[in-house]
């Protein structure tokens, strides 16, 4: 299946050259979950702060157990504020 | 202490200046700034006062912290009836001026009546006087600062001042210090235009004295430091990414208000993103940001320096815009951006440095744009009405209407009276996204439940500075809240509203407070204020300015009916995102908020509110 992968801020560096972007589009494995490509791409655990599966916030609990289905897009950021 | 105890009163009718003791008794149960100021305010001014009349005051105020070695601590308010709203007034903005005025050896200045003619206060230390602002008159916010320290031969002066938006009443004016740093919000610089008041010349060399305990003080502000430092938001998002870093993760919500709010996200938003903002350009291989900037004293630098492309349509043949300057900040690139379907960064500049150049708020200089752009898609407006072909993302559309504006040119008079006048006169004031007339910020309350009591019920018309729930809801600060739930807002956004007017009254910036608590504030008060500052106190002082404003709204006209929403956001539901098929429900919200408030159904502080509140 294929899924949407975007990382934001300083989290940027961690995808691959050919990311789009803040994104990459890639397939995986039926199965996969949210924390699987958190763990493939790297990103300090600290620095998972804001994980939204299409648009909604995915609780770090519940991020092991949370599989992506086709066409998903997940998103992630470090702590981030503005205003 | 904390306070100069000295203000200066400038009556612009009889062009005299005096000094008056602060009244220590209302520092007390006001702590600074916003607080206090607006305390001398209510007191002085008629709340049914035209703003734009001579009998409207206006206050240039700080907080006891303002210019100490506390982070951040270089704010500075202005209070006054707003132009905008009707409504009480308190724009805040960050730079070198506040603290200058501190170490001027003044805490506020009261500006009352009207000059005969132009003029601009010169305040270098205890020496006040009016100065003749002819020449000034006409001049932009960035010439009139340059002119004012060429005169004076002093580049250390600090100049507060309005562009030709403020002289031209434009009610959404703002006053510019420092060339980018701007009280923004309800229109504060057309007061001082109507008062024939150009700028304020600032020169302070006294430093900041009297710190009740300077030893502890010391100590506890470097703790305090190192909790900002070390916090992954003030310590490295905020100085790395600045607030436009927020454009994706909003976006991403379906929060974003996109073409007057007609839709929720934005197809664009990745290209006026601050991460954009770090990507070379395909024109001249340079990156739009250049560098961060910090504001006096603060230790976080979220502040953005950009250089625009020298190649633009807006600027080829204008070199005075190439170099590097202010901008963009989230809610600029927001609402010269998405609000309008414009996903032209470099038109986003653009249109930023002309309202810091001529003193707008690009917040509803933006909105309105947005509202000029749907009247003219419903075929309301015409492009000869306009003045330009106006379809949502027409970057040389919004371009064009941010000279007219700013220059009062043609149509840009209309658009100078904000997005409220302007839909009620072509018929449709339900196309404005605003409330009490101010438009919008960056964020749908659609998708961010909270954001909509808050805007309903905000003092000085829609805003996010007066209870930042966005950072609960969507940031995860300091905990997680569910963005599309209605349970729990009411308390969620009192508890922001109270503690917001601490850190407003203090003097020092918000954006503190995605690292810091009350708790981190109290001790730093407690330290360089003379009496007792406990953290009940702080909370009480909050809650006290908070009842203060909704008094003074009362008193002007203002009733339960006008907190509320634009339709839109009532009664169409969001059509992507999460917050799918959702509306706002501000209905199942207000009425517990009016509860918790300890105010009647009708939206009134009770007698017993008022009481324990020693109102």
């Amino acid at each position: 299946m294929r899924v949407s992968f975007k990382l934001f801020a300083t989290l940027t560096d961690l995808l691959p050259p050919e990311r789009e972007g803040n994104v990459v589009v890639l397939d995986v494995e039926e199965g996969t979950c949210v924390q699987d490509l958190i763990d493939r791409f790297r990103v300090p655990p600290k620095s998972a702060h804001l994980v939204l599966v299409n648009g909604v916030f995915v609780p770090p609990g519940a991020r092991a157990g949370r599989r992506l289905m086709d066409q998903d897009e997940l998103a992630v950021w470090p702590p981030i504020a503005g205003g | 202490m904390g306070w100069n105890r000295k203000v200066l009163r400038v009556n612009l009718t009889t062009g005299t200046c005096s000094t008056e003791p602060l009244n220590m008794a209302w520092a007390d149960k006001y702590l600074g700034s916003r607080g206090l100021a607006t305390k001398y305010f209510v007191e002085e001014v008629d709340p049914k006062v035209d703003p734009l009349s001579p009998e409207n005051k206006m206050i240039m105020t700080t907080g006891p912290l303002t210019g100490t070695m506390a982070s951040t601590g270089g704010r500075y308010s202005v209070v006054t009836k707003g132009p905008l709203t009707g409504a009480i007034a308190c724009s805040n903005s960050g730079g070198f001026f506040g603290a200058e005025l501190k170490f001027a050896g003044w805490d506020q200045i009261i500006f009352e009546g009207k000059s005969p003619k132009p003029v601009y206060l010169y305040l270098e230390n205890d020496k006040a006087e009016l100065r003749d602002a002819g020449h000034l008159w006409g001049k932009t916010c960035w010439e009139t600062e340059e002119t004012i320290k060429h005169e004076l031969h002093d580049p250390q002066v600090r100049v507060s001042s309005i562009g030709r938006a403020g002289e031209n009443l434009v009610r959404f004016a703002c006053i510019v210090n420092d060339l980018h740093r701007a009280a923004g919000r309800s229109g504060v610089g057309a007061v001082m235009g109507s008062k024939n008041l150009k700028a304020v010349a600032l020169r302070g060399t006294k430093g900041v004295s009297g710190i009740k305990d300077f030893k502890e003080f010391m100590k506890v502000t470097a703790e305090k430091k190192k909790v900002l430092a070390d916090n992954a938001v003030t310590g490295q998002g905020l100085p790395k990414y600045g607030t436009q870093v927020l454009m994706n993760v909003i976006n991403e919500i379906g929060a974003l208000p996109t073409r007057n709010h007609r839709d929720v996200q934005f197809e664009e938003a990745s290209k006026i993103s601050a991460e954009a903002m770090h990507e070379k350009r395909p024109t001249d291989g340079k990156a739009h940001l250049v560098t961060n900037a910090a504001c006096f004293g603060c230790t976080i630098a979220c502040g953005r320096i950009s250089e625009i492309d020298k190649g633009h349509f807006t600027v080829q043949n204008n070199p005075k815009y190439w170099g590097a300057s202010g901008g963009l900040e989230y809610e600029a690139a927001w609402a010269l951006g998405a609000a309008n379907g414009v996903g032209d960064l470099e038109a986003l500049q653009y249109a930023n440095l002309l309202c810091n150049e001529d003193g707008m708020d690009p917040i509803s200089f933006g909105a309105t744009v947005g509202a000029v752009m749907e009247l003219y898609d419903l075929g309301i407006l015409t492009a000869e009405a306009i003045g330009v072909d106006s379809p949502f993302g027409s970057a040389a559309a919004l371009a064009r209407m941010a000279e007219m504006t700013a220059r009062g040119e043609g149509f840009g008079k209309e658009l100078g009276e904000g997005s409220a006048r302007l839909c009620a006169k072509y018929g449709r004031p339900d196309l404005s996204m605003s409330v009490k007339g101010q438009e919008f910020p960056a964020y749908d309350s659609r998708g961010i439940q909270g954001m909509g009591l808050t805007y309903a019920t905000s003092n000085r018309g829609a805003c996010h500075l007066r209870s930042y729930t966005v950072a609960s809801e969507v940031l995860g600060i300091p905990v997680k809240t569910d963005p599309l739930a209605t349970e729990g807002k009411p308390e969620l956004v009192k508890a922001f509203q109270d503690a917001t007017g601490v850190f407003d009254a203090a003097g020092i910036c918000v954006f503190t407070s995605f690292a810091w608590t009350l708790a981190d504030i109290q001790p730093q008060i407690q330290a360089a204020c003379e009496g007792d500052w406990s953290l009940e106190k702080l909370n009480e002082v909050g809650e006290r300015i908070w009842n203060l404003e909704r008094q003074f709204n009362l008193a002007a006209g203002f009733t339960a009916k006008d907190d509320t929403l634009p339709p839109r956001l009532l009664k169409e539901p969001a059509k992507t995102g999460p917050a799918k098929g959702l509306v706002n429900g501000l209905d199942k919200m207000l009425p517990e908020y009016y509860q918790v408030r300890g105010w009647t159904p009708e939206g009134v502080p009770t007698e017993e509110t008022l009481a324990r509140l020693a109102l």
